[in-house]
């Protein structure tokens, strides 16, 4: 059962507001240190940081639409050799989150000691974009939460996040709850395991109510997803059939970005990195004989239908792999449609629980009857 | 007019060790015939078979795959085969959703004692394959 409580938001705006609960969870020694997105001196980006000092809180700023890198990546980073020894506390989207989720069931990550601190989401920006509209003198934080305050569309919302149907974090132990509040009086703090509901207790707050919250994400999801209906349908006219696929695949270099960025590639060695792909010469012209001419650097479909197969079903739908593509390739687009009809046999939402195992470490008995005879 | 020359495909098969591989000696020892557009690897489980191999195939020259493993509940490591369905769902779920063809990928379930079932799907997988031509994406000079 989740639990509401009031943040009251002052003249410091919203902004201050979240700065003021993440100071006091560093002050009342809550948490030890935050993992929380931190405005860059320059201003022109906002990355994640790892904040001991609660004087720094005030550069944190968790509502800026822009998200560098998947968050789910550095906790794994500092998890992975071994598990935080101290109260961590994690600020993170809904899609950083899932893709956390993932990476634990992967045993890529540890929550141990962790506090998972949720924040609703109303999308990001690319990061040229951000930076651009700080250089160009404006304040996009502020200019964003008025967008959304208005209900107006906002087309430099990426489409990975247009199309995102859980903009509220699943699992976290306690969320900032923004949609459906009036952000100039107050917003929700979702306590969503006892070890939120501690948290909350010790903070002393006051109780909030969830009907409007509610309702809104009700409303917000609909929407999201019925875009995500019309991309899909988009993409699926788009790429279905070998010459759709490989023409939107013509720009692809190999380079191997949106693997670098997935959160959920997470292959110390990738096999495309690997000896497997250091072939004699011979090979390679034998493999042009026999078709009259090859591609260069070969094997570019190969690379994306593999990366579909291992991956796919674990598919947050971040979009960060569009973002790193050079030559603007809708890489997320395709991990979409495909990651929606994959998770669909499994009925599996990745980052949906860390209590369903993930499709391909576990088996039923009776299922699938069309596979194999 | 000397009639066209029948399309010769050639099949990758990927055989468990434990059973499809042995119904193929088995058949062999039983003088069945079975096609030789067959080209067997042998492996240690179905489920070992990453659906790199698969592609790789498919990408590199071959005009259908067949992945032979042990009858679910046989798997000689007590659940890779389980594990080989749910991979071959998502490869084929994969090659659907992009429009590629996925009948050229067959997964089938042969125990050591059924060496006339080996040939016999060894038949049938040829004739199909045979039946859909050539495979273009192997001929492709831009994937």
């Amino acid at each position: 059962m989740e639990q509401y409580a009031i943040l009251p938001v002052g003249k410091e705006g919203v902004l201050g507001a979240i700065r003021q609960f993440l100071t006091n969870l560093l002050e009342k020694k809550l948490v030890d240190a935050l993992l929380v997105p931190l405005e860059l001196p320059t201003g022109d980006n906002v990355v994640p940081t790892i904040v001991s000092s609660p004087e720094q809180i005030q550069a944190a700023n968790p509502l800026a639409p822009v998200m560098p890198v998947n968050t789910a990546r550095l906790v794994s980073r500092i998890t992975l050799v071994s598990s935080s020894p101290e109260r961590l506390g994690v600020v993170l989207r809904s899609c950083e989150l899932r893709a956390l989720v993932e990476l634990v069931k992967l045993k890529q990550a540890s929550l141990d000691k962790l506090l998972l601190i949720g924040v609703d989401c109303f999308g990001t920006y690319s990061v040229s974009d951000y930076g651009k509209l700080v250089k160009e003198g404006s304040s996009p934080t502020g200019d964003f939460l008025k967008k959304v305050r208005e209900g107006k569309d906002d087309a430099l919302i990426r489409k990975a996040c247009q199309v995102c149907e859980y903009p509220v974090p699943m699992s976290a132990d306690l969320t900032l709850g923004l949609i459906g509040a009036n952000l100039d009086s107050s917003i929700l703090l979702v306590a969503g395991t006892p070890e939120g509901e501690k948290i909350v207790q010790e903070l002393g707050l006051e109780e909030g109510k969830a009907e409007e919250r509610q309702s809104a994400i009700a409303k917000l999801t609909a929407e999201r997803a019925q875009k995500r209906e019309e991309l899909l349908k988009q993409t699926r006219e788009e790429i279905r059939g070998l010459d759709k696929l490989m023409a939107t695949l013509a720009t692809c270099i190999n380079c191997h970005n949106c693997k670098t960025v997935c959160p959920l590639c997470y292959c110390k060695e990738c096999f495309f990195d690997s000896p497997v792909f250091e072939f004699e010469a011979n090979k390679y012209l034998g493999w042009a004989k026999r078709k009259g001419a090859l591609r260069m650097p070969s094997d570019t479909l190969l690379f994306h239908l593999t990366r579909l197969n291992h991956m796919v079903i674990s598919c947050v739908g971040c979009g960060l792999c569009t973002e790193a593509c050079p030559n603007d390739i809708q890489v997320s687009d395709i991990f979409r449609l495909v990651g929606y009809e994959v998770q669909k046999v499994f009925d599996y939402v990745p980052g949906r629980s860390l209590d369903e195992e993930l499709p391909l470490t576990t088996f039923k008995e009776e299922e699938l009857p069309d596979i194999g005879i | 007019m000397a009639e066209e020359k029948e399309f010769e495909p050639v099949i990758v098969g990927f055989f468990c060790n434990w059973c499809t591989a042995t119904a193929a000696d088995l058949a062999g020892t039983l003088r069945m015939q079975y096609p030789a557009n067959i080209r067997p690897i042998r492996t240690m489980c179905s489920g070992s078979v990453d659906p790199v191999y698969v592609l790789r195939a498919l990408l590199g020259g071959a005009d259908g795959v067949i992945v032979g493993g042990c009858p679910p509940g046989d798997c000689h490591y007590v659940s890779g085969n389980y594990k080989a369905r749910r991979r071959m769902a998502i490869l084929k779920t994969v090659l659907t959703t992009l429009g590629l063809e996925e009948d050229r990928v067959w997964i089938r379930w042969i125990s050591a004692a059924e060496g006339p079932k080996f040939a016999r799907t060894m038949n049938e997988v040829t004739k199909s394959i045979r039946k859909l031509g050539p495979n273009p994406i192997s001929k492709d000079r831009s994937i």
